[in-house]
């Protein structure tokens, strides 16, 4: 089996803040120099400290705006094709296979989930799903995430609670099968019933898709339901360490104060 | 329900302006530009007019000619500047000279081929197969060129036909509300239309018919330079109901035409009308409509105004609440693009107690678009126990574009609840880029939350309207990223 790939090398970022047009863009570094290779199947956990820029790492992949790649690459190796993620715009860096759960998704008004969903469907897929079987789908996979069927049709996250948009997130993880798999706190906020049935969504998923994760967290609770291959630590902009699972039970105990320092 | 359209067929429709085609310009070449007492005296003899008409023409043309522009908006703010009242060609019978609306047929065969196949092209017959409609008006040029009304509701006498059939076949009735509810002096345009209007619906619904399903009226114009002045008279008679829409385009012309209809309407003692308007006129189309009702005791009114194309349009579909317990609605959706100003809202006057007003106003600008609302409410003295509420909210796409609200507020009474909300909002890049993160196009992405903005409306129009709706917008989206 070829493998798919997701590669981060040396990746520098600013965050560019554009709030006064008029004004000079302030621009402040956050990412120095990060390196990482995701291989398709592996789970990939990065932990660390509020503010040390873990999610600005799942915003540059990708591709949101506000953020300037400076130096450094991100690399897509999909089905044998290679390609740099860094001048895609997001909805391409989608269609290559990148999905990314938010830690507080926006909310749209007017959009219902079904019919986001569906589009988002087409868009990847390059062809509308089957009418029949999308709504048997997308049901089935609603129960199993504990959502109630009203969902669907109501407006995209408004008005949903912080677990509640978890669920959607994964709900469309499930249904986009995609090639990574970027989860950014997405155990944050949620009480341990919630985070076990969020954490079997993305285990669901995973073992059909077979995709890289990369686990953003800054709890180790989260890795007890989904068993990583890789922890690393996050800190100042750059990864300080990396380990097998039982780093992240020596953070546990030992915390993250070491590093920051 | 989720709308039976997917984004993805919406998008496999996009097209330049769909309705630009040209059909050939026989009627509208050999016709003069201008305005003078002498045209308006050949168009009322060409339709062989009774007198009275003719002197209610000329009376408008007097008026028209004192009258001073109107003094705001795009008449004050140089948008109207190269708007020449000489420059409209004012009567184009598209079947010849002496054929008026009132020998239009009901049998789309009769038509000359090119006029057919533009209503073909427009889906028109092919709504009234599908009875979609309960009966059809379709205006080319100057005059209407088909009518039909399904068949029982002519036998519990509804009344659907051109206006010149309604003045020569239902004099009374006719003479009894033309020009009651838009006076000849209402202001300029409303003056021109008087003096030279030709084609239109003339409406009547009997005493408690409920005419389920809507009537339509298409407007097409195809000459360049051509001036449209329809005039639409719909009285829905006691504890009747109906719902009229009209759909206007036309093809897009190096030079610019000018759209100037009046709609008067009677809503009489609790009866239901509710008019809806999908104009997509091409972007060289001066849109300057006048649109009232008059809603009596326990009546209700409900305007549903869809403002996608022209150049300039200015419309304000105003409610004059003249009975007790009398209610009306307007919902308007304004969508300018690039060189387009929609200058739309609504008026509400309040004219006796207990009577109720809302308007609910959604505007979206892009790529240089202005779009304004105006609006006037009006509680008189007398009218206690009344309420009025408005709502208008205005997306911008980008930092080319613009929008302003002219609200105006006359209160003359105190027991009165009085509410107004406005937000201005743009594109949010968070909504932006959420949508984009999965696989959707920074346009489509756009369109999804342009539609989902205007959805508390759209979803008020008939499925096949709202689906129309989508398509403009989706076109209207194209483009505007970048």
């Amino acid at each position: 089996m070829k493998y798919d790939k997701l590669e981060v090398v040396d990746l520098c970022v600013c965050v560019v803040n554009n709030k006064h047009a008029n004004d000079q863009a302030q621009e402040k570094e956050i990412l120095k120099g990060v390196n990482l290779e995701i291989n398709s199947d592996e789970v990939h956990a990065i932990m660390g400290p509020n503010g040390s820029g873990k999610s600005t790492l799942a915003a540059s992949i990708a591709g949101a705006p506000g953020y300037k790649v400076t130096s450094g690459d991100i690399i897509l190796t999909v089905d044998g094709k290679t390609q740099s993620l860094v001048d895609l715009t997001a909805d391409e860096r989608a269609r290559a296979g990148i999905f990314l759960a938010q830690q507080s998704p926006t909310a749209v008004d007017g959009i219902t989930l079904s019919n986001f969903l569906r589009t988002a469907k087409t868009a990847i897929d390059g062809v509308a799903p089957n009418i029949r079987t999308w709504i048997k789908e997308l049901y089935d996979t609603m129960e199993l995430l504990k959502m109630d069927k009203s969902f669907a049709s109501r407006p995209l996250n408004v008005g949903f609670s912080g677990g509640e948009k978890k669920r959607a997130e994964i709900l469309q993880l499930e249904i986009l099968r995609p090639k990574f798999a970027i989860l950014d706190e997405t155990d944050s906020g949620l009480d341990v019933d919630a985070l076990k049935t969020v954490c079997d969504g993305i285990n669901r998923a995973k073992t059909d898709a077979k995709f890289g994760a990369l686990l953003i967290t800054h709890y180790t609770h989260i890795l007890d339901y989904i068993k990583p291959d890789f922890v690393h630590v996050f800190a100042n902009g750059e990864i300080v360490q990396s380990g097998d699972s039982t780093l992240a039970k020596k953070l546990e105990t030992s915390g993250y104060e070491q590093y920051t320092k | 329900m989720e709308s039976a359209l997917t984004d993805k067929q919406i998008i496999s429709t996009l097209d330049e302006y769909k309705y630009d085609w040209k059909d050939e310009d026989v009627a509208g070449r050999s016709a003069k530009r201008g305005i003078s007492e002498e045209v308006v005296r050949n168009i009322s003899a060409s339709k062989k007019e009774p007198k009275w008409m003719l002197e209610l023409r000329l009376n408008g043309y007097e008026l028209f000619c004192k009258a001073k522009d109107p003094d705001f908006g795009p008449f004050v703010d140089k948008t109207l500047e190269d708007f020449d009242y000489n420059n409209f060609k004012y009567y184009v019978p598209p079947l010849g000279e002496g054929i008026s609306g009132s020998d239009s047929t009901s049998n789309w065969e009769d038509l000359p081929e090119s006029i057919r196949s533009t209503y073909e092209r427009l889906g028109i017959p092919d709504a009234e197969k599908k009875r979609l409609v309960a009966g059809v008006a379709a205006q080319y040029e100057s005059e209407v060129v088909y009518k039909s009304i399904r068949e029982d509701l002519a036998k519990l006498g509804v009344i659907f036909v051109d206006t010149e059939t309604g003045m020569r076949d239902y004099e009374d009735l006719f003479r009894e509300h033309f020009g009651s509810v838009v006076p000849g002096d209402d202001n300029k345009l409303a003056s021109l239309n008087l003096a030279v209007w030709s084609g239109g619906s003339f409406v009547y619904i009997p005493k408690g018919v409920r005419v389920e399903i809507p009537l339509q009226a298409y407007f097409r114009m195809n000459t360049q330079n051509l001036g449209q002045f329809e005039r639409t008279l719909i009285i829905a008679d006691e504890g009747s109901d109906v719902h009229y829409i009209e759909g206007c385009t036309a093809p897009i012309y190096l030079e610019n035409s000018l759209h100037s209809g009046v709609v008067e309407i009677v809503v009489k003692k609790n009866a239901k009308v509710r008019y809806s308007t999908i104009q997509n006129w091409s972007t060289n189309v001066f849109n300057l409509v006048t649109q009232r009702a008059l809603v009596h005791e326990g009546a209700q009114m409900e305007w549903v105004d869809a403002n996608i194309g022209s150049k300039v349009t200015c419309k304000y579909p105003t409610s004059v609440l003249v009975g007790a317990g009398a209610r009306a609605e307007t919902l308007s959706i304004a969508l300018a693009g690039n060189s387009q100003m929609q200058d739309t809202g609504a008026k509400m006057i309040h004219l006796a107690k207990n009577t109720h007003s809302s308007i609910v106003s959604k505007s979206v600008s892009k790529n240089g678009g202005r779009t304004s609302y105006r609006g006037l409410i009006k509680i008189s003295k007398g009218a206690a126990g009344s309420s009025s509420n408005v709502v208008c909210d205005a997306l911008l796409v980008d930092n080319d574009s613009r929008t302003d609200t002219y609200p105006r507020n006359v209160v003359e009474e105190e027991d009165v609840l009085q509410g107004h909300e406005a937000t201005v909002s743009k594109i949010n890049d968070d909504q932006l880029f959420y949508l984009m993160s999965r696989g959707i196009s920074e346009q489509e992405a756009m369109a999804m939350i342009v539609r989902g903005f205007i959805e508390p409306i759209a979803k008020e129009l008939p499925m096949e309207y709202a689906l129309e709706l989508n398509r403009l917008i989706m076109l209207q989206m194209e483009g505007s990223v970048g």
